[in-house]
């Protein structure tokens, strides 16, 4: 009996060392050591380094409501809690003020405090790992431009267990593959900009990937499509599919979108409109075209979302879609045009439009209930809105107009039932 | 060779006119503000029924900073913070000066929903206020016509009563803010539940005749000291 009990310990000791020796081993960064070059150029340094921080759109969350610039306190909100941006300002107290660019460098790429800490990933250094040594000291050199704004960091409100830190070591081990990004030879210049400012800086796959029920992403779907977390959009998969993805998109309309907020076809909403307005409008020419050609090259990297079958009869749907067609004739087709062809680059085209006719219909059912404007941006800067209907339309209205918009001029897509659409008229934006 | 061609010239013709017997979109300030007349009614006069907000001819500068304190969360109504959230400064200002500029017709107000002794009550609080209690009257600020005074401080009538109800409960619970020093914020503090039902009331029932248009800043001498009136120009 002894001896059992003696074997079974030894197991359990060896199970423990093995564990142990695989977090470390997986939480190890190869090119954590690099040593930070002096810029030849300080001014220079310093505008580069804030062109870059515009990119990575660090002011959408590192800014509260009508806070500081940079001051942080925003709560971003995940499925375990709230986690609070902190203040990237060079505050001594409060912010970075006491950094040195070796910490600010650990902390993009390796996703540590400067007291070393393990960082919650709310803070995408999983994307930003990819960054070049001379990209980090450059945003940090900007940083410390900013004016040090004395606001003191909150603590992030998570449950058990996601409030013990320690436990990021395992989350590390599945989900962050440290890294620099790392060209690719057989691919034009251009492409490879692209792929270092979307799977960087851009942080597209905070978004646009699936997350699984711990939060991560899975490392060959980045920009596999799935439903924002908390915010409840659906943030579309990006690839080159033509049915899927952003294969029927030119170049070109794929490059106005992403700095205009409109393009001939279509204009952006909810968190998309956000980036673009914040960030992705200052994208110089050639990054967003480097950013839309590598685009374009990805392949469909998951199977498109299932809708949940539908239990209609022809007759009920025919009635829904009739209902449909009245109120679309009467509220939309003044701006969307009779057959959907909208007006280009000022109402969106909905005939074709993959946001319409997507499985997940959350998008336009809440561009329905709220309205909205796409962003102000250097290339429209006064763009035209669209009226909340939520005050003047029942859900069954809003299903039966959505229901027919995704079945008309050649559109096909299923039907939106009233308490989908229910789901999302209580839903507060953040 | 050539009938096709000219088959496919009349079908591309044809299709040419389809697509443009549609009118086509005006270029105008009011085409792309056409989502914010959905709920405030058209050119912005709303209902004085309802509770959503007569918009039309309040001055530019108010309106303008209201479009501000939704961005900034200072005022707190989702639906209005998602619809700004993404405009530019210079674009919510056109936006703001638009609406200042409609004039259209008041509809009539709604029959009074208090009792005589409160719509007294009211009356006496909008153009006496309390001496007692050291509250100013409504008039004092806001223009001896309640119609408001260029270029910062808004109408009081020609408003839905819930409207001026949830405002004035919003101050209450901390929920609206103006520019401190916030001096509508120390007025709404100093009144009572009854104070607020009386003068609501009161404001909610009176028809606006004769001009509606604020009167200018050189009017009114404040008694209190107001950062939305320091900032009201800018």
């Amino acid at each position: 009996m002894k001896r059992f009990l003696l074997r079974i310990a030894a197991l359990l000791l060896i199970l423990v060392a093995l564990f142990a020796a695989w977090l470390a081993w997986a939480n190890r960064n190869p090119d954590l050591e690099q040593a930070s070059a002096a810029p030849t150029d300080a001014g220079a340094q310093i505008a580069r380094g804030a062109y870059l921080a515009r990119i990575g759109n660090c002011i959408g969350c590192h800014t509260a409501r009508g806070g500081a610039a940079y001051a942080g306190g925003l709560a971003v909100p995940t499925p375990f809690g709230d986690i609070y941006a902190s203040n990237l300002t060079p505050d001594r107290a409060n912010g970075i003020g006491d950094w040195n660019s070796d910490d600010f460098w650990r902390a993009m790429h390796d996703g540590r405090g400067r007291d070393g800490r393990l960082l919650y990933p709310a803070f995408p250094y999983t994307n930003y790992t990819k960054l070049t040594r001379a990209d980090s000291d450059a945003i940090f050199a900007y940083l410390k431009t900013l004016p040090p704004a004395q606001q003191p960091n909150r603590e992030p409100e998570l449950r058990f267990p996601y409030d013990q830190r320690a436990l990021l070591y395992v989350w590390r081990a599945l989900y962050f593959r440290p890294g620099q990004y790392v060209a690719d030879a057989s691919k034009p210049a251009a492409w490879n900009r692209g792929a270092y400012l979307t799977q960087g800086l851009g942080h597209c796959s905070a978004c646009h990937a699936p997350r699984d029920g711990f939060g991560g992403t899975g490392l060959r779907e980045e920009l596999g499509g799935g439903m924002i977390p908390m915010l409840n959009w659906y943030a579309p998969p990006l690839n080159g599919n033509q049915a899927a993805g952003l294969g029927g998109w030119s170049e070109a309309d794929l490059a106005a979108f992403l700095k205009n907020g409109i393009s001939s076809m279509r204009a952006a909403s909810g968190p998309m409109a956000e980036v673009i307005h914040g960030s992705l409008q200052y994208l110089r020419e050639d990054d967003v075209r480097a950013i839309a050609s590598y685009l374009h090259s990805l392949p469909q990297q998951l199977p498109p979302p299932q809708a949940t079958p539908e239990r209609l009869g022809k007759e009920e749907k025919r009635a829904i879609l009739e209902l449909g067609q009245s109120l679309y004739e009467d509220r939309c087709a003044g701006c969307h045009r009779a057959n959907g062809t909208g007006a280009s680059g000022i109402y969106p085209r909905l005939a074709g439009n993959q946001a319409v006719t997507s499985p997940m219909a959350v998008n336009p059912i809440r561009v329905v209930l709220n309205g909205g404007f796409p962003p102000s941006t250097a290339g429209n800067p006064r763009p035209y809105g669209m009226p909340p209907f939520a005050p003047t339309m029942s859900d069954e209205q809003v299903a039966a107009v959505i229901s027919y918009i995704r079945n008309a001029w050649g559109n096909e897509a299923g039907i939106v039932s009233p308490a989908e659409v229910n789901r999302y008229r209580t839903r507060q934006e953040r | 060779m050539l009938r096709p061609r000219i088959a496919m010239l009349c079908l591309l013709l044809a299709s040419w006119r389809l697509a443009h017997a549609e009118a086509a979109i005006p270029d105008t300030i009011a085409q792309r503000v056409a989502a914010c007349v959905a709920c405030h009614g058209k050119e912005g006069r709303a209902a004085s029924d309802g509770y959503y907000p007569r918009i039309a001819g309040k001055p530019a500068g108010y309106l303008y900073h209201q479009l501000l304190n939704f961005r900034a969360g200072k005022r707190t109504y989702p639906i209005m913070t998602a619809m700004l959230d993404n405009l530019s400064d210079a674009y919510l200002r056109e936006i703001a000066q638009y609406f200042a500029d409609q004039h259209p017709p008041y509809p009539p107000p709604q029959p009074p929903q208090a009792d005589a002794a409160q719509l007294e009550r009211g009356r006496q609080l909008v153009h006496e206020g309390d001496r007692s209690r050291k509250l100013p009257a409504c008039v004092a600020c806001h223009g001896a016509r309640m119609t408001g005074v260029a270029p910062a401080i808004p109408g009081l009538i020609g408003l839905p009563r819930d409207y001026l109800l949830g405002q004035i409960g919003a101050w209450k619970i901390g929920t609206r803010h103006a520019a401190a020093p916030d001096c509508m914020a120390q007025v709404v503090d100093k009144l009572s539940g009854e104070d607020i039902v009386a003068v609501t009331a009161w404001l909610a029932a009176q028809a606006v005749t004769g001009d509606p248009a604020p009167l200018p800043a050189s009017s009114v001498e404040p008694p209190l000291e107001c950062g939305s009136l320091q900032q009201g120009a800018r």
